[in-house]
């Protein structure tokens, strides 16, 4: 007799992913594609995808999903959910997408208390792009737009995504969580589904921001990069739940 | 007894499982896999706990962990 | 014999829109539509619709193509510079083949420009004004029934052929009261869509994309828009001609500019001046052949628009080969004047030398 421990989630494609070896895209894919079959959500979900490094991750996660143009996936999401709000809608964006060009829309779906599941991968850079400065680039972080490193007087400073969104009264849930170890991803796992949970039982606008890895633009290995998230990027981004409602 | 599955196909070599497995039973093959990669295996003879640390911390979800019984 | 009402055609249009069947919009305010929005907000919400009042009009192009996606009819509604913000939204429309209504009261430009009535974006909607090779079908109506009866129509050609549809109104036309027939209450068509986003049951999930980095892949996407394109251009060319059997000279004017010459037709004609107009209802396609046709045999032909000349140039390359192309417009705003239509036909009528473009009065 054969019990299964752990086997590949079905709502993920039986393919290859194209990240980079250690990158937490695939990590968080995973992580979503157990919640789709843990909560039987897989055949009435729409996700929408980003522009960036996940910007093919309609070919990972097995559900219904579309594009979105860079920064608009707040918007695409609500045209979604409001044709037909019995859908399970998650919408997937990286750094540049949600907190450059898409600041207004993430601002305004929360802000309109929009009732979909915004999961936010943080990794301090822009990766597709091969590797210029994100907003939420650290101060001193090398990148290929701050060689020098991000300088706070002519750069600005990293922005704090999840507590700008938590001044808005139509935040439900906001939590920001890490996958740099077993017990972390299982922590960001668990905010997840509170998110989705949220999302089904119609209560509003919640965003899960993940501080994810980049090995290969931060020219680390993936363990290194896992350290780096830990010791470095919480120092700007703490962890934990920033907003939540009780009713 | 715990069965460690890996599609060696997907496995990029991250090594992110190595670093999990609490009893070091993971490590990277001799051989390459399609991408050109040491693919992660379970070295042999090597001790699973059923932790799951490893397939937690697979970006390529390549892992899968099972329990056979020996009675079938 | 329907409902005859006097409205605001912003308004109208909105209540059109309607009773077609379209339950989403998705708008940002600017002059001269804010009828047409305000009028949404109050009447989506009593026919259980949704309405949003977007962020900007990045948002509402955006959230048009969420629904659209999801397989149900949407809408929104601009102006000139916030159509010039939906651009990207219309490319991502027509690469993903996603049908859409996208209303523009044209205004006063470029820039801020003003919000007196203007026909400058003909150029940003027939040449499909994002990036790449696309093409958005164009309606222009002249008149507030016109228009009123062209909605639902617009929106099946959307959904027929799988792409956005431009709908061109000026800020004269958008503003004006008139006496019109309301369009009769119709659900949106229950139609089979099988690439909409519905959720996965029973079949294989969809995407909705236009990223394809292979080329090949990329160019099969161009021929088969380029395919339904040749297909739209043989069947849904429309326009409509006015006394052009006899005419010496052709005016080719849409919207509020063919008003005008339909004045001049009407005064010339009462003056012993033959004179006629053919009227484009699409401007995409582009009534090329019929207006080729009804240019043989006259001395000149006339272009007036309320600008510097965008469909002029059509109207030139429809003609090519035929009686000389004249244009007469005027810009920022202000209306090209009957008197001058009239002037210049006589002109053109009795042989004598005109400008080929007169931009003044």
């Amino acid at each position: 007799m054969t019990r299964t421990l752990y086997a590949r989630p079905a709502s993920l494609k039986p393919t290859a992913m194209h990240y980079c070896a250690g990158c937490g895209h695939g990590i968080v894919h995973r992580i979503i594609a157990e919640l789709l079959d843990e909560l039987s959500l897989r055949e009435k979900t729409v996700g929408v995808a980003p522009v960036g490094c996940a910007v093919l991750a309609y070919d990972y996660l097995n559900c219904d999903i579309s594009e979105a143009a860079h920064g608009r996936a707040p918007a695409v999401a609500t045209g979604i959910k409001r044709a037909d709000s019995d859908k399970f809608v998650f919408s997937y964006q990286g750094d540049g997408d949600l907190a450059s060009i898409g600041t207004a829309e993430i601002v305004h779906a929360a802000n309109r208390g929009e009732n979909v599941s915004f999961i936010f991968i943080n990794n301090a850079i822009y990766g597709m792009t091969m590797g210029q400065m994100a907003p939420t680039t650290l101060p001193g972080q090398k990148t290929a737009t701050t060689p020098c490193g991000r300088d706070t007087r002519l750069d600005g400073h990293p922005l704090r995504v999840c507590e700008l969104l938590a001044t808005l009264d139509g935040a439900y849930y906001l939590e920001r969580t890490t996958v740099t170890s077993p017990a972390a991803v299982r922590k960001t796992k668990s905010a997840i589904r509170k998110a989705f949970q949220a999302q089904l039982d119609g209560k509003g606008f919640t965003l899960i921001e993940v501080l994810s890895p980049c090995p290969n633009r931060w020219g680390m290995s993936p363990v290194d990069a896992l350290r780096f998230v830990d010791e470095e990027m919480t120092r700007y981004f703490p962890l934990g739940v920033c907003k939540e409602c009780k009713e | 007894m715990r069965l460690v599955k890996i599609t060696a196909e997907y496995c990029k070599g991250c090594g992110l499982c190595v670093w999990a497995c609490p009893k070091g039973s993971l490590g990277l093959s001799k051989e390459l896999n399609p991408l050109g990669i040491h693919p992660v295996q379970f070295k042999q003879g090597a001790e699973c706990t059923g932790c799951r640390n490893c397939a937690a911390m697979c970006p390529e979800a390549a892992i899968e962990i099972y329990e056979v019984n020996d009675d079938g | 014999m329907g409902e005859r009402t006097l409205m605001n055609a912003n308004e109208a249009l909105a209540e059109a829109a309607i009773r077609a069947g379209c339950r989403h919009y998705y708008g940002y305010p600017i002059t001269p539509q804010n009828d047409m929005i305000g009028y949404m907000a109050k009447r989506m919400r009593e026919v259980g619709g949704v309405f949003i009042q977007s962020e900007s009009e990045l948002a509402a192009i955006n959230m048009v193509f969420g629904t659209a996606a999801a397989g149900k009819r949407a809408m929104t509604s601009s102006s000139s510079p916030g159509i010039s913000l939906m651009q990207e939204g219309i490319s991502y429309l027509a690469g993903c083949e996603l049908p859409a209504l996208i209303v523009n009261v044209q205004r006063g430009g470029p820039g801020l420009g003003n919000v007196a009535p203007g026909q400058a974006d003909y150029f940003q909607a027939t040449r499909g004004g994002g990036h790449g090779d696309y093409r958005t079908i164009v309606i222009a109506p002249h008149t507030l029934q016109e228009g009123l009866d062209l909605v639902a129509p617009a929106f099946d050609l959307a959904d027929k052929y799988r792409m956005p549809v431009i709908y061109l109104l000026d800020g004269q036309l958008a503003q004006m009261l008139e006496l019109a027939e309301l369009p009769p209450f119709s659900q949106e068509p229950d139609q089979e869509k099988p690439w909409a986003l519905t959720g996965c049951r029973g079949r294989d999930p969809n995407m909705i994309r236009s990223l394809l980095l292979d080329p090949d892949v990329m160019e099969d996407l161009n021929l088969r828009l380029n395919a339904k394109y040749q297909a739209i251009c043989s069947t849904e060319k429309r326009w409509e001609e006015t006394e052009t059997a006899d005419a010496e000279v052709l005016t080719v004017a849409y919207g509020t500019a063919a008003r005008l010459c339909k004045e001049a037709v009407k005064l010339g004609r009462r003056q012993g001046l033959k004179l006629g107009l053919l009227r484009p209802i699409t401007l995409w396609p582009f009534p090329e052949e019929a207006l080729k046709k009804a240019a043989q045999g006259c001395k000149g032909v006339l272009a007036v628009e309320l600008s510097h000349g965008q469909m002029f140039e059509d109207v030139k390359l429809s003609v090519n080969g035929g009686p000389p192309v004249y244009f007469y417009g005027r810009a920022g705003g202000n209306l090209p004047l009957v008197s001058r239509i009239l002037g210049l036909s006589r002109a053109m009528a009795e042989g004598k030398p005109v400008p080929e473009r007169t931009i003044s009065d």
